[in-house]
């Protein structure tokens, strides 16, 4: 156990000439994660201050489209010490409700949280870190970066090639359809967020064309429960990081189709195809004002259909002799159209905006510490990043396929926290 | 214990992916083909070298390829049509994605036949109707595969082969194609 630390104290840096506060630990971000940081932090009486940018849950609050609501039911959302006790277990909150959830967890923890303060550094210095903030200089000896695993869109280069006349948006400029201009949308990727906006635009009336490239299909109930239920019980959300196959790809795997909705709809590509939306493959290019599609949309569709008859098989062993679930159900293969459209004018009107879905990335660009791979990713392992006293919490299977969702937080934030710890004990 | 055998290196593949990772410049290729026109619409192309692994490579042989059309297109049939080239790639391509994937997965082979067939509208070519393509406007493959593999398991060994094919994608992706005169 490491002795509690001295509070937080100014002191005069002779090589800056100004006053550079000094602190144990600091904590990047008062999301879910920086806060359950600032709680096992706190339950070890080590100092610590968790630095935010904007407000607690920050990017719930400005991140997000209007009617988004939480993929996980409500039972699921647990953070340490605290979890949802409201009426509508299998529910799922909106995002005004989760950023309400936040904050009670922030208030009860009671974690040091200086709202407004901007990092544009971390460099690594003798005994530590030394970070800039809009707050001025701090020392530290750890750092836990929870800045979230969504602060930028992903948007491929080919939107250079759109004709100006067409309107282009990410998931962060789009808040509910009428901000669109009226016509036909082209939502370009299939999974959570991309199936979530082509069913509200349809729905408000306009033509949609959905590009799908891979993707994860899931019901949203099966066997009578919530499909996340079973992923939680039957263990697959327990894989650790260190046995996955290809930890990479894992990590990179698209969110899956669901909506969270007061009627637990399913909202696959099935369901968009009823409702209207028109299916084409992955959007290959924009070639002389024309989007052209993959033609492999049915085996995009073929490889979704079959990893989820294979997750379903493995609920169905785990659930084996259960008497009381309801029977294995399986689902018709996905419909594609046939064929399906291999190219679109986009200078003729009939698409006035194409809504990129193409994913997100975090931002580390005030990292100023040589740990993020080729590909601009922070390298480590289970959230323990290579270099020494640096943490990472929040992101898609840290330690565990739970890592990615809210409730994964506790037992990450439990272990990180733990290491962090016998570093610092270490070094005394 | 069995051991699977479908006379692919599987080892040397993933070693292979395993070093490229950090070494993306190795693992740029060139294929080259040269061409020769004979006579009518007959060309004959050969294939030996190519560039990869940082240097010049070379087949252990030279293979030619006669190309030409058959006699309902007035032609001397002296090899089958460059369009049919195609379905040679994407058959070819495909199975050997079969063969490796089921290596890899631990699945022995007994037989993989494919049926290849592409729907091909020639009023496109001959200029006809501008609205049809020159192309291919459907093209379907069909596999038959006997292996120690339940149904879902071959199925999604055929998916697999098309998500890591090099001609499947060259003919469900656009490509940049620069023709030059020297």
């Amino acid at each position: 156990m490491p002795s509690p630390t001295p509070p937080t104290s100014p002191s005069r840096s002779p090589e800056e000439g100004r006053a550079i506060e000094r602190v144990t630990t600091v904590v990047l971000g008062a999301g879910h994660a920086g806060l359950a940081a600032s709680h096992y932090l706190r339950d070890r009486a080590i100092d610590h201050v968790v630095l935010e940018r904007g407000e607690v849950a920050n990017s719930w609050r400005r991140e997000r489209w209007e009617s988004l609501r939480l993929l996980t039911p409500n039972w699921q959302s647990r953070l340490p010490g605290h979890h949802y006790d409201g009426p509508d277990r299998d529910g799922y909150m909106t995002m005004n409700e989760v950023v309400r959830f936040i904050e009670q967890f922030a208030a009860v923890s009671r974690a040091p949280v200086r709202t407004g303060t901007a990092v544009t550094s971390v460099r690594r210095v003798d005994e530590g870190y030394q970070l800039a903030t809009s707050g001025g200089p701090i020392r530290c000896r750890a750092v836990v970066i929870a800045t979230g695993a969504c602060n930028q869109p992903v948007v491929p280069s080919l939107r250079d090639a759109v004709p100006a006349s067409v309107t282009q948006l990410t998931p962060f400029d789009y808040r509910w359809p009428d901000l669109l201009p009226d016509g036909g949308v082209l939502v370009v990727g299939a999974s959570a967020t991309g199936v979530q906006l082509a069913d509200e635009l349809r729905r408000s009336g306009r033509p949609v064309v959905l590009s799908v490239g891979e993707h994860v299909r899931l019901p949203r109930t099966y066997r009578g429960r919530d499909v996340l239920w079973w992923m939680d019980a039957s263990g697959v959300w327990d894989q650790r990081h260190d046995e996955v196959d290809d930890l990479d790809r894992a990590r990179r795997l698209p969110s899956p189709q669901l909506i969270g909705s007061p009627e637990r709809r399913t909202l696959d590509l099935d369901a968009l195809s009823a409702s209207g939306v028109e299916l084409v493959g992955r959007l290959a290019g924009v070639r002389d004002g024309r989007a052209l599609f993959s033609g492999g949309l049915r085996n995009v569709v073929a490889l979704a259909d079959l990893k989820m008859e294979r997750l379903l098989d493995t609920f169905d062993e785990w659930a084996r002799g259960d008497g009381a679930a309801e029977p294995p159900e399986r689902f018709a293969p996905t419909r594609v159209p046939d064929p399906a459209r291999l190219q679109l004018d986009l200078t003729r009107g009939e698409i006035r905006t194409i809504v990129w879905a193409t994913g997100f990335r975090p931002d580390y660009r005030w990292l100023d510490v040589p740990v993020l791979d080729g590909k601009g990713r922070l390298k480590h392992d289970g959230g323990v990043v290579d270099s020494p006293g640096l943490y990472a919490l929040g992101l898609p299977l840290l330690r565990r396929r739970r890592s990615t969702f809210i409730h994964g937080i506790e037992d990450d934030a439990r272990a990180v926290i733990d290491h962090l710890a016998g570093y610092l004990a270490a070094r005394p | 214990m069995t051991t699977v055998d479908n006379g692919v290196n599987v080892q040397a593949l993933l070693d292979a992916r395993g070093v490229l990772k950090d070494a993306p410049d190795a693992a740029q290729f060139t294929w080259r083909a040269t061409s020769t026109w004979r006579n009518g619409v007959h060309s004959t192309t050969r294939i030996q070298n190519f560039f990869g692994l940082g240097q010049e490579q070379s087949h252990k042989s030279e293979t030619v390829f006669d190309a030409d059309h058959p006699a309902v297109f007035a032609a001397e049939d002296n090899g089958i049509t460059p369009i049919e080239y195609l379905l040679v790639g994407l058959a070819s391509c495909l199975t050997a994605g079969v063969a490796s994937v089921a290596q890899n997965r631990g699945i022995q082979l007994r037989s993989v036949e494919s049926t290849v067939e592409g729907q091909h509208d020639i009023r496109g070519i001959l200029g006809v109707d501008s609205d049809v393509r020159n192309g291919f406007n459907d093209i379907k493959v069909t596999f038959t595969i006997d292996a120690d593999a339940s149904q879902q398991e071959i199925e999604a060994l055929v998916a697999q082969s098309q998500k890591r094919s090099a001609v499947f994608d060259a003919l469900t992706n656009p490509t940049n194609v620069t023709v030059a005169v020297a």
